[in-house]
């Protein structure tokens, strides 16, 4: 009846799990219990869960990142312990125990929170910036978000029922295959990822798609914010490599759940097509992640720089270029596994080409300051802090993709320093970056400068004494994955990456700490002009928060940085423009149906976890039941009526007029 | 106006109306942008446009996960374990049966959507029914393939040649199949809402899908079956 799945399920016998487990549900709980006691549900339903707004959806991305990140935090705070007390000593954690930290570790930190923070800004950022009002297939992006939020749970919910794989953040077989890896964890890994990795083709899919054919009048490819390129670029690698995941996937569960033979090490099986297969897509999954960080940091360094972007078109060729590359590299992660010099030298080579577009980029970002007026806040500060350590996480990958050194560093501590250095450096930092950056769109109010330098301060100063030691760590030979360490020589370099993640936790600290404060003091930071940071793209023509239209006239763009163009004729000419003809427009209605497919994608995904078939079935049936409902649906989209498009953008006119008054009685600050 | 002529205006009248930013009757010059393309210089494309183009996009995607199966075929080509090698199981016959059924398909399909474009639901409605019974015909021989070669034990579990070689054909026919589900609900779409605006959209995807598993399944033919038959 349940298949595999029986009481033994719970882990009862270990106390970290269960308790963990047991304070998650009860905060659960008291949340739902929360809502339901204050009525919020009609809300949360009608204005979120249902929302088809890809403003709303990002930001829903956002917080299921930051959330995760959360999760996957704390995971890394255990390993990090667990390896500085176990020396000659089992440590507190128990093999299996530990192996699952860090195979969840790296899921959750990849799949589940910088992929959906990324994603997030992809959805917030992209049609404002495109001047445009939604995306390409808004109700699909719904079904994104919650196909996303959905592997999530899945992860999470092997806390409690089953274990997670202990095979490392990806299954390389033949362990991950049945007979090494007989439990239920791999199979909650591959299915996590499988459904979140439909989720996120499908909004490969819908940018590439909102980027190629939904932009506003003028809105030519070289007049694009280069956060649209780098979204752009990303997405085409999101269509290009996340099938090669789902195939991969699927082939490991074929041979998991069938007894077939793709990768397992008898009967014709090939475990070396795995490793080629994975990093295919794992390779530009790299990519995918760091462009639209790159996006980011270009948006700050121009704004805060108060000049155009340092060599646009080159920045537009070298992300393009990174973008091909990225496809061209994969084999670097297993140059010790027999292929030879030929082979080795070609993605040697190519490993290292790939970082001269990094380098135009780094260059650019500099050039840009060069010269400028720039204002060190908080986004500048992690942009900033980006370009220090970044360029050291590339020369150390540069030094990684040399094969010779590469055989002596391969799957040692120094690689996990490097490729912490690159993703934390670029993608986190940016991500904090844009958090800081962006907020202010999105909820009317800046965030608390102090605690977000602070927050800064001790993030950079954490990463640094926390990663370090493990580089020199690598060095001396340690290799990665130790569930403990027989070698006193290393445990001060340990135990000072201990301290380091005391620093990081409270650069944690900070930034909840300044959400919480400019949360309580909104009043007093309120945005009313829409355009907080004095910016130069799109998005800042409009109100803060956008209305749900974004744009009650579509602008027109007349060259690069359409925003600053028409700033600057305002302050040139002392007024606004004249204002335009309004006209009623049509915008998608809301639709359950993301939250619906999610809800079967979740039991689904839990019936084949646990070989419980009937459930499967009926999970299969209900989608193509809510696939025909869907497309039964007679409204698709309403009408907003001219009085309300009329009102809202006459408010953000009065707000603009304003802000031209002051600024003619106070003389212009641009 | 000869009766001939009158009709051939209203029929470029009609196509104007239907596709009014000329897909794949583009000017080449002398004109500037069009209206509704996307081309950056007027706005966002029309709705047709866009699910066209995204469908195309999706399409790409699912193409290079078939290429993922077809490199297992590849690798795995001869690794079969001391079981039966390709020229061992395949059945040209059969196949042959099996690819005149779907590339026959594919030609109805074509059809169904001249009649969509006629407006003409009894012959769009007849054509798709005869898409869908030649789709099905492909996945019973496939069906009936799998099951008789399964009756002599060659079955995945054999061996990693296997594995490969019933995982892309297989692939195939579960894209037919959804393809099959999917072409019953467009049928009973266009009988109950008729050709609106969305269902000729999802038709031009519907289309697209079809024809873009033919084109699948010429690989597999050629890259399994035929180059099979030598060994």
């Amino acid at each position: 009846m349940f298949g595999k799945l029986d009481w033994s399920a719970i882990p009862f016998d270990q106390p970290i799990p269960i308790i963990t487990s047991i304070v998650l549900i009860l905060m659960i709980l008291g949340l739902l219990g929360l809502v339901t006691v204050k009525g919020w549900w009609p809300y949360l339903w009608r204005e979120w869960i249902t929302s088809v707004d890809h403003k709303r959806i990002g930001i829903m991305y956002c917080l299921l990142g930051v959330v995760m990140l959360i999760r996957g935090f704390a995971d890394a705070i255990m390993m990090r312990t667990q390896q500085a007390v176990a020396i000659h000593s089992p440590g507190y954690l128990e093999p299996e125990h530990y192996n699952q930290i860090f195979s969840a570790h790296g899921t959750i930190m990849i799949f589940f929170a910088a992929m959906p923070l990324v994603i997030g800004f992809m959805n917030f950022v992209t049609p404002l910036q495109l001047g445009v009002r939604d995306v390409a297939f808004p109700t699909l992006n719904s079904v994104s978000f919650w196909l996303t939020a959905s592997g999530a749970l899945l992860v999470n919910i092997s806390l409690f029922i089953g274990e997670f794989a202990r095979t490392g953040w990806l299954p390389y077989p033949p362990l991950s295959e049945t007979t090494y890896s007989p439990g239920v964890g791999v199979d909650y890994y591959l299915w996590a990822v499988q459904i979140a990795g439909v989720g996120t083709l499908m909004t490969g899919i819908n940018f590439v798609t909102t980027v190629l054919k939904m932009r506003c009048p003028g809105m030519s490819y070289l007049r694009m914010p280069m956060f649209c390129w780098t979204t752009l670029s990303s997405s085409l690698l999101i269509v290009a490599v996340f099938p090669i995941l789902t195939a991969t996937l699927a082939m490991l569960s074929l041979d998991r759940v069938f007894g077939w033979h793709y990768f397992t090490n008898e009967a014709g099986g090939n475990p070396m097509m795995f490793m080629n297969l994975i990093w295919a897509w794992g390779h530009p999954e790299v990519y995918i992640l760091v462009l639209p960080a790159f996006g980011i940091f270009s948006e700050v360094f121009s704004t805060f720089s108060g000049k155009p972007l340092f060599g646009y078109r080159s920045m537009v060729a070298a992300t393009l270029f990174i973008c091909v590359m990225s496809l061209m590299v994969w084999l670097h992660h297993f140059f010790t596994m027999g292929a030879g010099p030929a082979v080795n030298t070609f993605f040697g080579i190519a490993s290292s080409v790939i970082a001269v577009g990094t380098g135009v980029k780094i260059y650019n970002w500099i050039f840009t300051m060069y010269g400028g007026r720039v204002r060190l806040t908080v986004p500048m500060l992690w942009s900033l802090g980006f370009i220090f350590t970044f360029v050291i996480g590339g020369l150390t990958g540069v030094l990684l993709a040399i094969p010779p050194a590469d055989f002596i560093t391969h799957n040692s501590m120094f690689l996990v320093a490097h490729f912490h250095n690159v993703i934390i450096g670029g993608v986190v930092f940016a991500l904090f970056a844009g958090l800081d950056y962006w907020f202010p769109k999105a909820f009317g109010f800046r965030l608390h400068e102090g605690w977000g330098k602070a927050a800064f301060w001790f993030s950079l100063l954490g990463f640094w004494v926390t990663f370090a030691p493990l580089y020199i760590l690598g060095i001396q030979g340690m290799t990665r994955r130790l569930q403990h360490v027989n070698i006193d020589a290393w445990e001060p370099m340990l135990w000072i990456s201990v301290a380091g993640v005391a620093l990081t936790t409270l650069g944690a600290i900070c930034q909840v700490t300044m959400l919480v404060v400019s949360i309580l003091d909104r009043d007093k930071r309120r945005d009313v002009t829409g355009d907080p940071w004095d910016g130069r793209s799109l998005e800042w023509a409009t109100a803060s928060p956008p209305p749900f239209f974004n744009f009650a006239v579509l602008p027109n763009v007349e060259g690069e940085e359409a925003y600053w163009n028409i700033k600057l004729k305002a302050i040139e000419s002392q007024q606004l423009a004249p204002e335009p003809e309004y006209r009623e427009f049509e915008m998608p209605v809301n639709s359950p149906v993301g939250f619906y497919t999610a809800a079967f994608a979740s039991l689904t995904g839990f019936a084949l976890i646990w070989h419980i078939w009937w459930l499967a079935a009926l999970g299969l049936v209900a989608a193509f039941a809510g696939f025909v409902v869907f497309a039964w649906r007679d409204v698709h989209e309403f009408h907003v009526p001219v009085e309300e498009v009329a009102r809202a953008e006459r408010a953000r006119r009065a707000a603009r007029k304003a802000l031209l008054e002051q600024m003619a009685r106070e003389g212009s600050p641009s | 106006m000869s009766p001939t002529s009158l009709h051939t205006a209203r029929e470029a009248i009609r196509r104007v109306s239907e596709d009014p930013h000329r897909l794949g009757h583009r000017a080449h010059e002398g004109e500037g942008p069009l209206p509704g393309a996307g081309h950056g210089e007027t706005g966002p494309a029309d709705k047709r446009i866009i699910v066209g183009y995204g469908f195309w996009i999706f399409l790409l995607s699912d193409i290079v996960m078939f290429s993922c199966f077809f490199a297992a075929f590849a690798v795995q080509r001869n690794a079969t374990a001391g079981g039966p090698g390709i020229s061992q199981i395949v059945e040209l016959p059969r196949v042959a049966l099996e690819t005149g059924a779907l590339l026959l398909s594919s030609y109805t399909c074509g059809l169904s959507f001249a009649a969509t474009n006629a407006r003409n639901k009894l012959w769009t409605q007849v054509f798709l029914l005869i898409t869908g019974l030649l789709g099905l015909a492909f996945v019973a021989m496939e069906l009936q393939e799998f099951i008789s070669l399964a009756a002599h034990g060659i079955t995945p579990q054999r061996s990693g040649f296997l594995t490969a070689f019933y995982g892309l054909v297989g692939l195939h026919g579960l894209h037919v199949t959804i393809a099959g589900l999917w072409l019953l609900t467009m049928m009973a779409q266009v009988q109950v809402k008729g050709f609106r605006r969305e269902i000729i959209h999802r038709l031009i995807c519907f289309n697209l899908f079809w024809h873009a598993l033919d084109i699948v399944w010429i690989g597999v033919f050629t890259i399994v079956y035929l180059m099979g038959v030598r060994g």
